[in-house]
């Protein structure tokens, strides 16, 4: 038991280690282009953006549009408390975890809805959300109407983005493996029958829209601080279907779906750019084709150490073969 | 248990129960009880409001009027999950296993109450479980829902003795499964019953049912019409003519 405990953790932290030190060497030497770095910056904080919307479309299966109003109210509050109460960099966690708590609490109150209503009426009292938050940035002078925030202190770096994905992961991952992860996918399955199994359903879809909205929020923060401004029409339709794209492109319901969904697509979308307005006919046919030949996405309910075991009992087979082709004959 | 009228608290005591789906009304007024121990069954043709009796017992669907206890505490309105944890277990129509999990995240789902107080208890139950439906050990990382029909109820029957209870409300074990299945299942659910464990059934395989039962109530159209040990159904000519059809 302690062994394997042992082992796992040796598997967390080796693969930490190896992209901690390509992170340094990209940045500190200036190995690739500033460009190139911004895309990795965006990677890595829409790989948490996609982790938190499939803790709702994906471990709980409720089809939620609500991302969108979590990560502007997330970039929002932490906009504002970076330009009025922490302005020095040393208080970055102080500004992320603000903007995480924001959207948190609100992500508790869009709980509720979801306690009654279902399916497609819930995607739709979630959309209305996500626009009603858009339209009162829009009219809230305080933060600039519908100029938005400017003059946001550029405090992200790469190493808080990949530092707040690890600190993702592992919300996550310790979520999902808890008896609440586990009383989520039983809710996905089947509502009436996890509750007659004694889960507590309200508590558990709480608690994983606060996780949802908590992670977005946080997603949200970083984006500010890295473009150094924000405005409300970043918080509209485009977000919310860019999020749901990476969430079914990565596969649902799986922590490396998310990071390879939002990996693929944000690659896709910028080296496309050459290709103007026309990008979105390649990257949205695409994504058609992916969708009809892996219609769980990439990774969908499944994690990368899954399919490391299938190719090593792959390889193993093949090895096996050659070892003893006798056996095979048979 | 014969001496039925000699026990006092029941563990189950439902009396005047209305329930309603708008204006039609399902159940009209019944009333029962079941004691510590026994096995009850619930009898009753298509339509009779058998499904909808044990649904209005978890608050799966609400109660227009009358009393349910449960322990001698009022329990009608309380939300499914409190049910639950109060003791009283409910094995749904159709088996409603969760289907893309494997057999042992379906059991493991609904050690949901105690699983982090009390990881022994759940191992302990886990074992009984096992012992019980060797099947199910054998496919425990099998997804539930490529399970064979009588499979999944063996996992239904087994998650709800992991959730564990004072009572286990089961509706149609026997429903869509091959006649020899039955017989097996109807056998395990003996074996739980001796285990020490109370259980209301609810079937239309009456004649299943009367073997193992030790007290019948007849439902016809939202009325208990009769109730009775087997023996006493048996030499019934209505209840032999209506539903053991010789």
């Amino acid at each position: 038991m302690i062994s394997k405990k042992k082992n796992n953790l040796l598997g967390d932290v080796i693969p930490v280690i190896i992209i901690a030190v390509i992170l340094i060497s990209l940045k500190e030497f200036k190995l690739v282009s500033t460009s190139r770095l911004l895309i990795l910056q965006y990677i890595g904080l829409y790989s948490i953006f996609v982790l938190g919307i499939n803790m709702v479309n994906g471990y709980l299966g409720i089809f939620s549009l609500a991302h969108a109003g979590f990560m502007a109210s997330g970039a929002y509050a932490a906009a504002i408390s970076s330009r009025y109460f922490f302005k020095e960099s040393w208080m970055f966690p102080l500004i992320l975890l603000f903007g995480g708590f924001v959207a948190m609490v609100i992500g508790l109150i869009m709980s509720i809805p979801s306690f009654k209503a279902k399916g497609d009426y819930l995607a739709i009292i979630t959309l209305g959300f996500s626009l009603i938050v858009q339209s009162f940035l829009q009219n809230w002078r305080f933060v600039g109407a519908s100029k938005g925030i400017n003059n946001v202190a550029k405090f992200t770096n790469i190493y808080w983005v990949f530092g707040c994905l690890l600190f993702a992961i592992f919300i996550v991952r310790k979520f999902i493996n808890s008896k609440y992860g586990r009383s989520l996918k039983a809710i996905r399955e089947d509502q009436v029958a996890s509750e007659l199994v004694s889960v507590d359903v309200k508590r558990a879809k709480t608690m994983a829209f606060a996780v949802s909205a908590f992670l977005i929020g946080i997603a949200g923060a970083l984006l500010v601080h890295l473009l150094g401004y924000t405005s409300p029409s970043a918080y509209g339709y485009t977000n919310i279907v860019d999020g749901l794209v990476m969430v079914y492109l990565g596969g649902m319901g799986s922590i490396t779906g998310s990071i390879v969904g939002a990996t693929l697509w944000q690659i896709l979308i910028q080296t496309l750019k050459s290709l103007g307005t026309w990008r979105w006919v390649v990257g949205g046919g695409l994504l058609c084709m992916i969708m009809i030949f892996l219609n769980n996405g990439l990774f969908g309910n499944k994690e990368l150490s899954d399919a490391i075991r299938a190719i090593r009992y792959y390889f193993s087979r093949i090895i096996l073969k050659k070892n003893s082709p006798e056996e095979t004959r048979k | 248990m014969s001496d039925r009228e000699n026990q006092q608290n029941p563990l189950l005591r439902v009396s005047d129960l209305y329930v309603s789906y708008g204006k039609i009304a399902a159940i009209k007024g019944i009333s029962f009880d079941v004691y510590k121990g026994e096995i009850v069954a619930m009898l009753g043709a298509n339509g009779a409001g058998k499904t909808t009796t044990l649904n209005a017992l978890t608050s799966v669907i609400s109660v227009k009027s009358g009393e349910i206890s449960l322990k001698g505490k009022n329990i009608k309105g309380m939300p499914t999950h409190k049910i639950t944890m109060m003791g009283m277990i409910h094995v749904p129509e159709g088996r409603r296993i969760f289907p893309t999990l494997t057999v042992g995240e379906n059991l493991r789902a609904a050690a949901y109450l105690y699983e982090k107080k009390d990881k022994v208890q759940y191992e302990n139950r886990r074992d009984y479980v096992m012992e019980l439906f060797p099947r199910l050990r054998e496919r425990v990382n099998q997804m539930g829902g490529t399970l064979s029909g009588g499979e999944q109820q063996m996992l239904a029957i087994g998650r709800a003795l992991i959730t564990g209870g004072d009572i286990m409300l089961m509706d149609e074990p026997s429903m869509g499964m091959a006649p020899n299945l039955v017989i097996e299942i109807f056998e395990t659910i003996q074996k739980i019953a001796a285990n020490g464990q109370t259980i209301m059934l609810v079937e239309q395989n009456a004649m299943m049912a009367m073997e193992i039962a030790h007290y019948c109530y007849v439902l016809e159209t939202g009325n208990v019409t009769y109730d009775g040990t087997p023996e006493m159904m048996k030499t019934n000519k209505n209840i032999v003519e209506a539903y053991l059809g010789s």
